[in-house]
């Protein structure tokens, strides 16, 4: 029997905020372990969190992107549950006022397209990391990450197949980067998602017996572990057996998934308002200018590359993926109005630079105005198309003006028609026996030709004017 | 004349003129500890040698003309729930038994800023919980007046160390009563303010919605000095309210001619012994006298404060010490084979009966399926409480009454019931509750033991608290009596 996928998701993307949510210690990544502590993250005896307004503010942009509703008052509740990576063991969080609920992100499935609902989306502190030593020997923990903020975002069940979980996953990660209230790095942890999925026979109302997901640490590994899941399930079905319903941990290594905790083990989280804090009332103004601080997101950047400036779907996909790419698209776009020649140098070799050389664009030594002015030359007849590759690598590497570098080194197209005549009768005169095959009908020759000329020239002839004195040269010439 | 018949105020002037050390009065009080300590036990902790080196500081800065503050070298004790950096503070409990601040709490900042001389951490019922001082993990502390009786708690070493004349004054923390049930008990002054007036930073959270430091003091002046120096907004402290402090001391001599005073009826009802109603009525008698208008009002509520105190602040408190888990300070269970174990041993053995018995009704109180009936209905009639109060001091100025419905009990007496023990604190929770600042001052003995009234107020108006409490002082003579311990102070 075939059945539909019923999927929900959580997902928690922490904020780049410079401190943490509840005290000023720092919120960087990568620092030795419990270096950036202090008694209020450690939890210690007597200590009171203070909120951290930029966080909030942050959690509102988030929600503002993904069309939620702002809680005009909201508050922060504890969720009480033991564990060594929870130092005060509870985790502050948001449990019946989040700060903003009911919006929804837009997905293309097939060429459709299709709102998957957010239920809300939360604030809370991030707990610290344990690392389990091998041998059983003990565990090591790092309150580094201790109140860190983070958002939680919860779907709706509205996702109908783990390829859907993964465009939703992807198109999300692309909002809130371009909001840039979270770095979003699943690899550095900086975002996470849970899944929820349960089958039921197709026109059913109710739904399954849901199973819960964790520990997948890429956007690929949550589709293989949903589907990896849904054909567990759909197995047991088949067999007549019923799902139980429990929490499962992905193992990337052996491709499936193990028991955690079933629900009887399931913890009693006694959320109550947290007494240190008071609540926060979110006036209309506050959250206005939040709005206008949201840069143009992904979908409407895609339309206006397509639309405006024609390029290619798959084209505009690429250059929106990220911010900063797309930043530096409508950048150069300033500078040059061929957009789509912008497009494929950037798509092309600049990105293809950057991934080599493991850069980001924000460190790329060729600005817009610079990839610009190269445009310019080419579209000028200047610099050839392939002395513009030469050119560009320069920049790439120097920093340098595109105008400096031809001029410095003399790449300056040659478009004087007397001076490549004359290559090209020398050529020709030295290569008999190419010009022979020409006429016995190798067409193949003249690009032998045309290459020798380019060797004499080092590239810089105007192609097309080479092209036309070369036909013109061979047409003259007495047959031999 | 002993110094400790001496004021906050006769005692800065005499250090200003250099008629008296500040080394001289840490020499009188640990003389004074070593005397009475061992029938009263009102410290967990002493550090002589750091009150020494902070009096000398103080003598020096004095000497070379330097301005000093009212407080300075004045020497005092924190109840051991303020956190003090390095100083071991317990709570009360062992599962701090070792424990070594790695910061200060605001108070104790304040404190070391205006020079007061920290003697020691005073006992406490472990965790504050409990109004005996019993039910701290290492000793139990004694009445001053009747060794046998207890001084009152939670914050019964503070209030018994200033009743024997060990300190000059001491803090203490009130969540349901803990400041002005010991005062009452032990014949001094200890004032609850109004919630987020004093910060709660680095006091080590009881119940965070109920919880607030205050002064334990020999007379309503010293109080008033007391307040002055710790009172103020803290950005530590979220709940700390961002309000102008007044001078507490310029405005105690004002008169308190047509003040209008509230008598709760439900205050002074069954339960509450005679005779400390009858002190009650003498009292009346004189703010009359002073011109106050005192009439008798109804709070309907107040039968049902204890009830609401028993959910809402085991609830607080059970989240609250879940932190005591072993893993980063305090006692661990060390020999655990695993996790779980670690956590249950660690707690189990770690904490006392009273504080398992209250983290487990709280616990109960927010688990699924109880949290609307227990919790939700506790802050509800919270409300209600607070709308009594509300209502009333449209009014009226003050609400008087009894500060505990009778004098201190005998150790032991209500150890083996909770339930009678909770029923103390029926006068003094309901204004936990509500958040008012409260006041109890000494209003006579009864048998030998002192009863406390207390006076309550409106949302930061402590001034009015002080001002009706320092006349009713000037007109009486209940402050002037001091316990007779085997030496005289």
């Amino acid at each position: 029997m075939s059945y539909e996928t019923v999927i929900g998701l959580e997902v928690h993307a922490e904020l780049a905020t410079k401190t943490k949510i509840f005290c000023g210690c720092s919120t960087k990544f990568g620092a030795p372990p419990n270096t950036q502590t202090c008694p209020i993250c450690l939890g210690h005896p007597g200590v009171l969190p203070v909120l951290n307004r930029q966080a909030v503010e942050f959690g509102i942009k988030a929600a503002l992107a993904i069309n939620c509703e702002i809680s005009a008052e909201t508050k922060f509740d504890r969720k009480n549950y033991f564990y060594p990576d929870l130092p005060k063991a509870y985790q502050i969080s948001q449990f019946d006022k989040p700060i903003g609920k009911n919006g929804w992100v837009e997905i293309e499935v097939d060429g459709e397209k299709k709102r998957i609902r957010i239920n809300r989306l939360h604030l809370e502190e991030d707990a610290g990391k344990l690392t389990h030593l091998d041998n059983n020997s003990g565990t090591l923990v790092d309150f580094n990450r201790v109140g860190v903020p983070l958002i939680e975002i919860v779907t709706e069940a509205d996702l109908r197949s783990p390829e859907e979980a993964r465009l939703f996953l992807e198109k999300l990660k692309a909002i809130i980067q371009y909001t840039e209230v979270s770095d979003v790095k699943m690899e550095e942890g900086s975002l996470r998602c849970d899944a929820n999925i349960s089958l039921r026979e197709h026109g059913a109302e109710q739904l399954g017996t849901k199973t819960e997901l964790k520990n997948m640490n890429s956007f690929r590994n949550v589709q293989r572990a949903l589907e990896y899941e849904e054909k567990r399930q759909a197995e047991l079905l088949n067999a007549g057996q019923k799902i139980i319903q429990e929490t499962l941990r992905w193992n990337d290594e052996l491709e499936k998934t193990f028991s955690m905790r079933s629900k009887e083990d399931a913890h009693d989280y006694r959320y109550f308002p947290d007494p240190d804090l008071v609540n926060i009332i979110v006036d209309s103004d506050w959250v206005n200018s939040i709005k206008s601080s949201i840069p143009e997101l992904p979908d409407a950047r895609r339309a206006r590359y397509t639309s405006d400036y024609g390029l290619t779907a798959y084209d505009a996909e690429v250059l929106t993926a990220t911010k900063t790419v797309s930043d530096y698209f409508d950048a150069v776009l300033k500078h040059t109005n061929d957009a789509k020649s912008a497009a494929n140098w950037i798509m092309g070799d600049l990105l293809r630079y950057l991934n080599e050389n493991s850069l980001e664009i924000s460190e790329c030594r060729v600005t817009p105005q610079n990839l610009g002015a190269m445009l310019d030359l080419i579209a000028k007849d200047v610099i050839s198309g392939k002395i513009a590759k030469t050119v560009f690598k320069e920049m790439l590497e120097t920093g340098a003006e595109p105008e400096v570098i031809v001029n410095e080194k003399g790449l300056k197209q040659i478009s004087n028609e007397g001076e490549i005549a004359e290559i090209v009768a020398r050529v020709l005169a030295d290569n008999p026996q190419s010009v022979e095959d020409f006429y016995n009908g190798k067409e193949k020759a003249i690009g032998f030709l045309v290459g020798q000329i380019m060797k004499e020239t080092k590239g810089k002839a105007n192609p097309q004017l080479v092209n036309k004195l070369i036909s013109t040269a061979l047409l003259k010439l007495p047959l031999l | 004349m002993s110094l400790f018949n001496l004021s906050i105020k006769d005692l800065h002037k005499k250090l200003v003129t250099k008629e008296l050390s500040s080394s001289e009065l840490v020499d009188e009080s640990l003389k004074r500890i070593q005397q009475v300590e061992g029938d009263i036990q009102a410290f967990i902790s002493l550090d002589e040698e750091g009150a020494r080196a902070r009096a000398k500081l103080v003598d020096e800065r004095i000497s070379s003309g330097q301005a000093i503050s009212m407080l300075a070298g004045l020497p005092t004790a924190l109840k051991d729930n303020m956190v003090t950096k390095g100083i071991t503070t317990t709570c009360g409990s062992r599962i701090l038994e070792n424990y070594q601040p790695i910061y200060n709490s605001t108070v104790y900042e304040k404190i070391l800023a205006a020079d007061s001389i920290m003697i020691g951490k005073t006992n406490m019922d472990e965790f504050a919980m409990g109004s005996s001082t019993e039910h701290s993990a290492f000793h139990p502390t004694h009445n001053p007046w009747e060794l046998a009786y207890v001084p009152g708690g939670s914050s019964g070493g503070s209030a018994a160390a200033v009743a024997a004349g060990e300190v000059y004054y001491a803090l203490g923390s009130d969540t349901g009563g803990s400041i002005r049930q010991p005062a009452a008990f032990t014949g001094v002054v200890g004032l609850k303010p109004t919630y987020g007036l004093v910060s709660r930073y680095g006091l080590v959270a009881f119940a965070s919605s109920l919880d607030q430091i205050g002064p334990i003091t020999r007379n309503v002046e010293d109080a008033a000095y007391v307040l002055q120096a710790i009172a103020g907004h803290d950005h530590l402290d979220s709940t700390s309210a961002n309000v102008k402090i007044p001078n507490y001391t310029e405005a105690l001599t004002g008169d308190i001619r047509g003040m209008r005073i509230a008598i709760p009826r439900e205050y002074l009802g069954d339960g509450i012994d005679p005779k400390v109603k009858d002190s009650i009525a003498k009292a009346v008698k004189v703010f009359e006298s002073l011109g106050a208008i005192c009439e008798e009002v109804s709070l309907p509520h107040t039968e049902y404060a204890v009830a609401t105190y028993y959910v809402i602040a085991p609830s607080e408190a059970s989240s609250n010490l879940s932190r005591f888990d072993g893993v980063r300070y305090g006692t661990r269970y060390d020999s655990a084979e695993n996790l779980i174990e670690m956590y249950k041993k660690t707690r189990s053995s770690g904490f006392g009966a009273e504080v398992k018995r209250r983290i487990m009704l709280g616990t109960f109180a927010l688990s699924s399926g109880y949290y609307d009936a227990y919790y939700l209905k506790a802050q509800q009639v919270r409300t209600l409480v607070k709308q009594d109060f509300e209502r009333v001091l449209v009014d009226y100025d003050l609400i008087l009454g009894p500060t505990v419905p009778t004098t201190a009990f005998k150790i032991g007496e209500h150890i083996d019931n909770p339930l009678t023990m909770y029923l103390n604190d029926v006068l003094t929770v309901p204004v936990n509750l509500a958040g008012l600042p409260a006041i109890s001052i000494p209003a006579g003995l009864v048998d030998g033991l002192p009863v406390g009234l207390q006076l309550i107020g409106k949302h930061f108006d402590e001034l009015t608290i002080l001002r009706s409490a320092y006349q009713f002082e000037q007109n009486t003579e209940h402050h002037q009596l001091k316990p007779q311990l085997g030496v005289k102070i």
